[in-house]
């Protein structure tokens, strides 16, 4: 059992189980399912500085801060108890781009060229790590949501405007992958 | 103090209950993340490698579990609302409407931007973090510091 757990799971298995998550928040507490509003909550909590955004009773809001605290230790247990031994698998034309950048390790689910201490004191993982955070914070506020929000949630919801959201987070996500990626990629 | 502003425009991970959660009943949602995190790790969502894979439609891994999600998660809406399922307090169950406004559109590319350079949206972040890659924690604090921006500049930024 313990054997198969330890496989990477499909997307059949994945995806219902993420799905279940909307109607197991909105069951135990009537939560909606987001999780980019975790961000919005730190800074209230931590650096308001009297902007009116930021002035809101976040700590009615601290369910969220306990979810994704969740999340990261799901993330510990999945990494220390139930880890794949395996190289992760990826497409051979994937693998054979990445290497032409010089990208070649394949023993984690993050490239060590690209995400490790010592990246992010070169231009390229500076953009990587730091550029690229900055644009996941300020554009899921901007847009009110993350893929949690918008795509999961929203669209449940039959929410119109989300549907919008989604469809924009995927173009912007091929033409930076396939356009301007490879440049940043080649630095 | 307010509650949420612009509660209509911005509702995600809203709390829609009007009861007052004590501190240890937080604990529960700390056992739905649990759950989620180990998901997210176990599918490889949070790998980098799925996300550029997902973008340059070179496999159908990312669609299959987003689209097998919302699809659960429609069912799942449309059976509370028909059923009038209520939580396990008893509170009738509420969801935010989302209203348009243009910062779906500007702020879905920009984010679309990020997720995929970074190859996260925020939830894999915390898991990223979680299986040992500790400098995502710049990832984190450089997101906090856009959401933080967002709010310092948004009366500014068309919506």
């Amino acid at each position: 059992m313990l054997e198969i757990i330890k496989e990477p799971w499909p997307w059949y298995v994945a995806g219902p189980l993420i799905g279940l998550t909307v109607p197991i928040l909105l069951i135990i507490g009537n939560k909606s399912f987001g999780i980019s509003s975790s961000l919005r909550h730190i800074c209230a909590a931590c650096i308001p500085a009297n902007i009116s955004f930021f002035k809101y009773d976040w700590k009615k809001e601290s369910w969220n801060l306990f979810f994704v605290f969740g999340i990261f230790l799901g993330g510990i247990i999945a990494a220390y108890f139930l880890a794949n031994p395996n190289p992760v698998e990826i497409t051979a034309k994937l693998s054979e781009q990445l290497n032409s950048y010089g990208i070649t390790d394949r023993s984690g689910l993050l490239p060590k060229e690209l995400f490790s201490w010592e990246s992010l004191f070169t231009l390229r993982g500076f953009i990587m790590i730091v550029v690229g955070g900055f644009l996941v914070g300020f554009g899921t506020r901007y847009a009110g949501g993350c893929t949690s929000g918008h795509a999961i949630m929203g669209i449940s919801n039959l929410q119109w405007p989300s549907l919008v959201a989604t469809i924009c987070f995927m173009i912007g996500g091929f033409i930076m992958a396939n356009l301007i990626l490879p440049y940043i990629l080649s630095l | 103090m307010n509650t949420l502003e612009n509660k209509n425009t911005d509702t995600e991970g809203i709390n829609g209950s009007q009861l007052k959660d004590s501190g240890f009943s937080n604990f529960k949602y700390m056992l739905v993340g649990i759950l989620f995190g180990i998901v997210f790790v176990k599918a490889e969502i949070i790998s980098w490698f799925r996300i550029q894979e997902m973008f340059q439609l070179q496999s159908f891994f990312m669609y299959g579990v987003i689209g097998s999600a919302v699809l659960v998660g429609i069912i799942s809406v449309q059976i509370i609302k028909r059923f009038n399922i209520k939580t396990i307090q008893g509170e009738k169950i509420e969801i935010q409407p989302k209203t348009f406004s243009k910062g779906q559109i500007y702020g879905g590319l920009l984010f679309g931007f990020g997720w995929a350079i970074t190859g996260a949206c925020p939830g894999p972040l915390f898991a990223q973090i979680g299986t040992g890659v500790t400098v995502i924690v710049v990832t984190l604090l450089s997101a906090i510091l856009g959401t933080w921006f967002y709010g310092l500049i948004k009366d500014k930024l068309p919506h």
